[in-house]
């Protein structure tokens, strides 16, 4: 929790979206401040994925609007829309990785291609950004001869190289063994203390209750909860999220919340 | 005498058709290949109406024999107009059978890189156009290569069909030879070692090409 400024650096307005014939997003709504993290809990299937993945129209709304900064975003102006997603950063549950590429040139690729990056200049900062994620030992190595959570912070690696304003995390560890787990969440704790503006989508509720700025809490496609993890997630408060957040804890066997 | 005509004779008519055959095989194989490539990109990732030609495209040059092709291409086109030198039109069939095949085996690579690396592509920036040249056909490519290399080892062979529009090849330069000195056996068993030469060398260079292309995760080790 660092530094707020006034303006929104993200500013989302009524997404609605139908997906075979179901509405998946019902007018959700919400801002991100520079510096803030917002986490999204609620059960599966309640719309986080697809909503992540419309603030960067990867899946195109169907209604509302989308700003970064003053810049009101319109999917038709491609050239605009490409630029808006180099600087939103996306982080996917299964990594998404090049499988052709070793973690530098995956890295590096689209400083090169996209932002037109000399190749010597993309890879030295390929690889100060493997090193900022623990990981410039591994710069050789294939996605296929990395672990998971190795795989997920090239991925933030990959994502941070392009000096992105927002990024957007869709349950990064979910797809990890417990015992990686550890390592990508002390990647995104770093940046979060860094300052980065980031909406997280995670269960890892033990993680987010001294570093999320707000949580809101999504369920059938809207948010039908927010507000700061101590009010949401205190054990006697009578919260959504926080009856969800103890299921989630029978189930895993965490001990404290 | 046995010697006079293998050396005198039969090596010089074959060696001449082989650089012949060479001159169909070589354009047609990188040519169709590019083609392939492109179509099958079309066919998987283009506008559903670029789509729907690619596919017709495919169904038509896959579902006609080669020598109805080659007939068409010669025989037919000046119906319209259009003259086509043996050698022109004998290229010009290849590379569109060729390609219609590669066009399958690239489509088919495509197809099978998870879906999730396009959608990472699209997160970073890149253009669908940036996304096909720079990650998702140098995957296809490296998975669609034994497949694509052997279209190009039955290009080789089926490259003998020129002959049969005049565009005297290989196989023509011997049959002519077979006919004229009544040695069919001989003749013809040269023919076949020539072929198995050149594909037992392609296979070689395929080999190689595979073993350069390796990248850990892709194929066997
Ligand atoms: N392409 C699709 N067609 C139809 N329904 C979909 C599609 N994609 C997702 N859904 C549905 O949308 C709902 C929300 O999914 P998702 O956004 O992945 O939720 P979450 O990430 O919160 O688990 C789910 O019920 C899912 O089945
Ligand atoms: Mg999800």
């Amino acid at each position: 929790m660092t530094s707020v400024e006034t303006r929104p650096v993200l500013r989302v307005e009524r997404i609605c979206k139908k997906l075979g014939g179901k509405q998946i997003l019902n007018e959700v709504s919400f801002e991100l401040r520079k510096g803030e993290l917002k986490v999204l809990i609620g059960p599966s299937g309640g719309g986080k994925s697809t909503l992540l993945q419309c603030i960067n129209f990867l899946i195109p709304p169907d209604s509302g609007r989308i700003w970064l900064k003053d810049q009101e975003i319109h999917i038709h102006r491609k050239r605009d829309l490409y630029a808006y997603r180099q600087k939103v950063g996306m982080i996917f549950q299964d990594f998404n990785l090049f499988d052709h590429l070793n973690a530098l040139e995956n890295v590096a690729i689209a400083l090169r291609k996209v932002k037109k990056m000399a190749k010597r200049e993309a890879l030295e900062r390929a690889l100060q950004e493997l090193n900022r994620v623990g990981i410039g030992d591994k710069a050789a190595l294939y996605p296929a001869q990395l672990s998971g959570g190795q795989k997920q912070r090239v991925s933030i690696a990959r994502a941070l190289a392009m000096d992105p304003e927002v990024m957007l995390l869709d349950e990064p560890t979910s797809a990890l063994d417990p015992e990686l787990i550890g390592e990508v969440l002390t990647v995104i704790r770093n940046l979060a203390q860094d300052g980065m503006t980031m909406i997280l989508a995670t269960h890892q509720i033990g993680f987010i209750r001294g570093l999320a700025d707000e949580i809101l809490f999504m369920q059938e496609g809207q948010i039908i909860e927010q507000g700061i993890p101590l009010d949401l997630l205190t054990a006697g408060k009578s919260s959504r999220t926080q009856s969800f957040c103890s299921k989630l804890h029978e189930l895993s066997g965490e001990q404290e919340l | 005498m046995e010697a006079d005509f293998i050396l005198q004779e039969l090596m010089p008519a074959l060696n001449r058709g082989l650089l012949k055959t060479l001159l169909l095989i070589l354009p047609s194989a990188s040519i169709g290949l590019c083609v392939g490539v492109l179509v099958g990109t079309a066919r998987v990732y283009g506008h559903p109406l670029l789509k729907k030609l690619g596919d017709g495209y495919a169904g038509l040059f896959r579902g006609t024999p080669l020598v109805i092709q080659l007939f068409v291409l010669y025989f037919g086109l000046p119906n319209l107009g259009i003259y086509l030198e043996p050698y022109n039109a004998a290229v010009l069939g290849f590379i569109l059978c060729t390609g219609a095949y590669q066009s399958e085996y690239v489509r088919g690579a495509l197809l099978s890189i998870r879906r999730g690396q396009l959608l990472a592509t699209q997160a970073l920036g890149f253009s669908t156009l940036q996304a096909m040249i720079w990650i998702m056909v140098p995957q296809a490519l490296r998975r669609a290569l034994p497949g694509c290399g052997n279209e190009i080892i039955y290009l080789i062979k089926y490259s003998s069909l020129a002959y049969i529009i005049t565009f005297i090849e290989l196989t023509g330069e011997g049959k002519i030879l077979a006919t004229r000195y009544f040695r069919f056996t001989e003749v013809f068993l040269a023919i076949g070692f020539y072929y198995l030469v050149m594909v037992t060398l392609a296979d070689f260079g395929l080999k190689k090409l595979e073993k350069r292309l390796y990248i850990p995760g892709f194929g066997k080790g």
